[in-house]
């Protein structure tokens, strides 16, 4: 299997980039950290992974998108890009991004526009090649605008919502997309926090979003149990949500 | 955030740094002001080893880096557990030579810890197995450490709980398995000299490991099941992910009570009582039977519990440990797991717990006047020439450290030397006096 794996430091790419190199698979990395990026590649020699391709991008540098990409095009040749894994992002300081629109901007670049930028370069590669499937990870906080939480809910809802319209376009093609929706996940993103119940480990992310993969889901909580918590979150009445300090 | 070992006791609160490179840590340690730290692998040590007001999580320096099949050596970043390695490992016909009880410990962990298996009698411990490893220094220098570059730091470093650096990567030696099955022989022993007997009988063989009723008492005193292992030479080399219950809160402490243990303990007796049995189990279910329970440790309860781990040399073993079980039997106090191993010779590291003799290894519901009772078995144990296993330890006192680790001040004079402001140090480590107490002063 032909993987292009963007943001491939994050806890969950690289939890989903060792999956896959078990069984084998040919992989194209792309990440900001070099020293971090060299470290991924042998431990994905190391379990498995045939063939292995790397290249540094720091993702708020639209500029280079093109170059990354095709970089990723050429590595996988003939063969074209089986899945493509678009999953980088920070967690901002709501009460510091909130009050600083440079911040705002660069968070929702960060975890927003980056992504339609790439999207715009590799979707017309995927529908040329008439198979594949990109898998972008969003994040519940999309589903709703919390109090403690909307900058990165808001860019987390766009890159959604041009999900559900990019979905659409490339059907005919015989290229699928999927939008990838974690729950809480315990990951350098969210060191900061204290851990419960509703914790989930980026290993157990990677297994889901594997099985999500091989069954081509459209849109995918995980764990599942998400979707039933957001349902009842997005059925809150404004009028009683806007009133909650969560 | 609050911070415990894998025991809940104790617990404090301390701030949790993960450094994801080599760099990030060193800057740590460079910039250290403040209190002392430590550094943490996966959490598994019992007690207060891995816990101080910051602590340095080894948990995403977690790559593996080689594995080199002509060598029979695999290279990993510390926080790789023993299941990630075994992972790769298993299906290339590779394992690691010693485990300990549970696969969710991390290199950097098994290496401070020097831990063993149920195979010490005849393969020595998890560091005699270590090639080299890289250590980051208090200073934020790194070492390379092996048995011909900075040796006294390998030895020092070896066993050395985490206090004389934090180490980053090591490479270790792998050995061939035919299969991932283990063949196991079951024995039952009445009591506890029976049980002891079972245990030097098969000293030839690799993995032998004796399970004990702690509850049972008089002329069933000690009495318990022997199991024997060797690996299989057929059956299929795969590594199963294993679907694992949860213990997703922590239940009411008072669940885990002398009848409930005792009722356990006379149906798993009966169980092997009646005669010896040959099988063949998947080794992860011969080595880490409580893996299969995600959580176990939470099913004491939420004051925890110590384990109490102890060596003693063969001389004194029997009556040692007839007069440990016989002090338990009398404070009405069991252990729900107690298990009887017996341990080759000690390697040279300056505080490795492994020394030749038996060991046995009980663990507590964590009560207030359990500590009165450990410390009276403490005495026990040092009048009979033992001593104790750090990675279990919560509580014991510097006195009884010093009198079980003579070398203790060979690895403190190392420790002054490399860490001579103090910048690394545990709870546990100012407990046994190897750190100065609070915080670190300005000098």
């Amino acid at each position: 299997m032909n993987i292009l794996v963007i943001g491939a430091s994050s806890a969950i790419a690289t939890a989903v980039a060792k999956r896959y190199s078990e069984r084998q698979a040919c992989l194209f990395l792309i990440a900001r950290n070099v020293s971090r990026l060299e470290l991924l590649r042998q431990d994905l020699k190391v379990r498995g992974a045939t063939r292995i391709g790397t290249h540094v991008l720091d993702l708020l540098d639209h500029e280079k998108h093109e170059a990354a990409i095709d970089a990723a095009i050429q590595f996988f040749g003939d063969a074209g890009i089986d899945l493509a894994l678009i999953c980088h992002g920070s967690l901002p300081d709501q009460k510091a991004v909130e009050k600083d629109f440079e911040l705002a901007q660069r968070e929702i670049d960060t975890n927003g526009l980056s992504t339609v930028s790439l999207l715009i370069r590799l979707a017309p590669h995927f529908e040329q090649q008439g198979h594949g499937l990109l898998a972008i990870v969003t994040s519940v906080a999309g589903d709703r605008g919390r109090q403690t939480n909307f900058v990165y809910g808001a860019a987390k809802a766009l890159v959604s919502t041009y999900l559900q319209g990019l979905r659409g376009k490339l059907l005919p093609s015989g290229v699928h997309v999927m939008d990838i929706r974690p729950g809480l996940v315990d990951s350098p993103m969210t060191q900061q926090f204290e851990k419960g119940l509703l914790w989930s480990s980026p290993e157990l992310v990677a297994e889901h979003i594997e099985k999500a993969v091989r069954r081509k889901r459209d849109t995918v909580y995980i764990p599942g149990y998400w979707r039933l918590i957001m349902a009842v979150v997005r059925s809150i009445p404004e009028a009683v949500f806007k009133r909650l300090k969560f | 955030m609050r911070l415990s070992g894998w025991g809940r006791y104790p617990s404090v609160e301390a701030s949790l740094l993960a450094p994801k490179d080599a760099g990030s840590a060193a800057r740590i340690l460079q910039n250290s002001e403040g209190p002392r730290m430590i550094p943490r692998g996966a959490g598994r040590s019992y007690g207060d080893s891995a816990l101080a007001t910051r602590v340095l999580s080894s948990r995403y320096l977690n790559h593996l880096i080689a594995i080199d099949q002509n060598a029979l050596t695999i290279r990993a970043g510390a926080g790789a557990t023993l299941g990630e390695i075994l992972r790769i490992c298993v299906p290339q016909g590779l394992f690691l030579p010693v485990l300990s009880g549970t696969k969710y410990v991390s290199l950097g962990g098994a290496i401070a810890a020097d831990i063993h298996g149920k195979n010490h009698h005849v393969d020595g411990s998890f560091c005699d197995y270590v090639n080299r490893f890289t250590l980051l220094l208090p200073s934020g220098e790194t070492a390379v450490c092996s048995h011909t570059e900075n040796i006294e730091l390998f030895r020092a470093t070896c066993g050395g709980m985490g206090l004389t650096g934090v180490i980053l990567d090591a490479t270790i030696s792998l050995r061939k398995v035919p299969s991932a099955f283990i063949d196991v022989l079951s024995i039952p022993a009445a009591n506890l000299k029976d049980s002891l007997a079972l245990l030097r009988q098969y000293n030839e063989k690799q993995y032998v490991v004796a399970w004990v009723d702690c509850l049972a008492t008089d002329t069933a005193l000690g009495r318990g099941v022997i199991h024997i292992g060797s690996h299989s030479e057929t059956g299929k080399l795969t590594f199963k992910q294993k679907r694992k219950i949860s213990v997703p809160f922590t239940t009411p402490g008072f669940l885990l009570n002398r009848y409930t243990m005792s009722g356990f303990n006379h149906l798993y007796y009966a169980r092997h009582r009646l005669k010896r049995s040959v099988k063949s189990m998947y080794f992860d279910d011969f080595f880490f039977p409580l893996d299969s329970i995600n959580g176990w440790n939470r099913l004491y309860g939420a004051a925890g519990f110590l384990q109490y781990q102890f060596v003693l040399p063969d001389h004194s073993a029997e009556s040692g440990l007839r007069e440990t079980l016989d002090t338990l039997s009398r404070a009405g106090k069991g252990s729900f797991l107690a298990v009887l191993k017996r341990f080759g010779p000690a390697n040279t590291n300056l505080l490795s717990f492994p020394s030749k003799g038996v060991t046995l290894t009980l663990d507590f519901k964590y009560e207030p006047d359990l500590l009165p009772l450990l410390d009276i078995l403490d005495e026990i144990v040092l009048k009979a020439g033992g001593r104790h296993y750090l990675a279990k330890d919560a509580r014991m006192s510097a006195a009884v450290f010093r009198q079980g680790y003579p070398q203790w001040h060979q690895f403190k004079a190392i420790k002054d030397q490399i860490d001579p402001t103090g910048i690394l140090g545990s709870l546990q480590s100012e407990r046994l006096g190897l750190t100065k107490p609070g915080m670190r002063s300005s000098e």
